[in-house]
């Protein structure tokens, strides 16, 4: 049973054509790289799947996007509910000018609990998942943005995984951050996909081969091809996906 | 223990376990041929083509180890000694199953004082305790025990030089015998071998543990 598959779809923004006839499936605890380069579609893709584009002018698409076999663009869809199942991570961490504790029950208090031992635990719980929580456990009162940039990535993550989400989508999540950094959040999600479907959009090519199961290799808005992350860095079948990963693309 | 650290501990297992088979390969050739057991010899023969399937294995795991890991400095060396030893214990898996198909080969059992005169038990005993030294070497990362393996080796250079002298004189003195016996020379020639393949891989795993390139050394200059 897929977790997330998507049919024929196609992205507009105006005239100008950026997802072309894109059809694939994910399999659940898996991790997905999205690779490719500047301008072929991959991150507009990832933000489709909890319908991040949709306020952007001139947005349009066709095709279908099921999530757990549930449409996410029908009209039935709640988008708030989606997002919460679907997460996102993004390119530059972004904690909120609270402190780390507030940051991680950000979702929860918004959503009316107010429960402290539910939230404390779930605050303990999302900061060991994401790998913080050694780091910041006797300092949960701090303000957020007096952690480092590698860990306030990882604090955006413990605050993803407290609403619970099934899937998470990151946005190039370690580009932002130094080597040991990078290092840390791609351990991270390699020990999340027990729990998490995990789509990555990255303009590391190595990172993609450390971290994830299969590779989606996106040019000009087409698919190009996907297949298993092994298979694709070592024996791709098509030459411009070669070509690309070898660097030699242009 | 990082994701790359997980898939290093699956390539050593899987290079131990071919290790064990290759070790198991040769210890059942002698017996095989102490026996005269035909058909633990045809079981050899048949073992072979899981040594091969290890190898091929092992082959396509440094592959996409290197593929999707770049790995670097130990871990690189790890990765470049593992792809190396892997084709040095495939040929020590050739060795053995070579050995076994002499003792298929023919008909009457090996006379006890052709193996005696000739030390081919004794070249299957030191080959297969220098093997399990670089086994041992290997999974202890002991460069110390992987150093003696140079001078171990010697022995059986040395049983293999004086070999046709003496199978000369066995078949001068038994002529009837003179298949077995030039089966018996094979054999050693080929147990020599086992020798060097055991050489290479202490090299490999000098290499990856100190970063040192042994090759084209003599003995001694290996063993400093």
């Amino acid at each position: 049973m897929y977790k997330i598959r998507t049919t024929d779809v196609n992205v507009f923004y105006g005239d100008n054509h950026v997802i072309k006839n894109v059809s694939m499936e994910v399999m659940p605890n898996t991790v997905t790289a999205l690779i490719g380069p500047s301008g072929c579609g991959k991150s507009t893709f990832l933000r489709l799947l909890n319908r991040m584009n949709d306020y952007i002018d001139g947005f349009s698409m066709t095709g279908n996007i099921f999530v757990d076999n549930n449409e996410i663009y029908s009209r039935k869809t709640v988008v708030e509910e989606l997002r919460k199942k679907v997460g996102m991570v993004f390119q530059k961490p972004n904690p909120f000018p609270k402190s780390i504790y507030e940051n991680v029950v950000y979702g929860l208090r918004i959503q009316g609990i107010k429960n402290k031992a539910l939230l404390d635990e779930t605050v303990e719980r999302c900061l060991v998942q994401a790998a913080l929580w050694n780091e910041v456990k006797d300092d949960l009162k701090k303000s957020a943005l007096a952690l480092s940039g590698g860990q306030q990535q990882r604090l955006c993550i413990a605050r993803t995984l407290a609403v619970e989400p099934t899937v998470i989508l990151m946005d190039e999540p370690a580009s932002a951050l130094d080597p040991i950094s990078t290092s840390k959040i791609e351990e991270l999600i390699y020990e999340l996909k027990n729990k998490y479907t995990i789509i990555i959009v990255t303009h590391n090519m190595q990172q993609a081969g450390r971290v994830s199961d299969r590779t989606a290799f996106f040019y000009m808005g087409d698919l190009v091809e996907y297949d298993e992350t092994k298979k694709i860095f070592t024996n791709p079948k098509l030459e411009r996906t070669q070509n690309y990963i070898t660097g030699r693309f242009g | 223990m990082t994701h790359l650290d997980t898939e290093l501990q699956y390539l050593k297992k899987d290079i131990m376990e071919l290790w064990k088979i290759t070790q198991s390969q040769l210890e059942r050739g002698k017996k095989a041929l102490i026996n005269f057991d035909r058909d633990l010899a045809r079981q050899i023969i048949a073992t072979e083509k899981r040594v091969n399937a290890y190898e091929l294995k092992i082959d396509r795991d440094c592959e996409n180890i290197f593929a999707l890991f770049n790995p670097v400095a130990i871990d690189l060396r790890f990765v470049l000694a593992v792809l190396k030893i892997n084709s040095n214990l495939e040929r020590i898996g050739d060795i053995a199953e070579g050995v076994a198909r002499f003792v298929v080969d023919v008909d009457k059992q090996f006379s006890a004082e052709l193996l005696e005169k000739t030390h081919v038990i004794q070249m299957f005993d030191l080959s297969i305790d220098i093997l399990s030294d670089t086994a041992v070497a290997f999974e202890k990362e002991d460069t110390q025990l992987a150093r003696t393996i140079f001078m171990k080796d010697e022995k059986l250079d040395e049983i293999n030089s004086t070999a046709s002298y003496k199978i000369a004189d066995y078949i001068k003195a038994h002529p009837d015998q003179l298949r077995e016996s030039l089966h018996v020379l094979s054999m050693i020639r080929k147990l020599e071998r086992v020798g060097d393949q055991s050489k290479n891989i202490a090299e490999e795993i000098i290499f990856y543990l100190e970063a040192k390139v042994l090759k084209h050394l003599s003995a001694k200059q290996k063993q400093e």
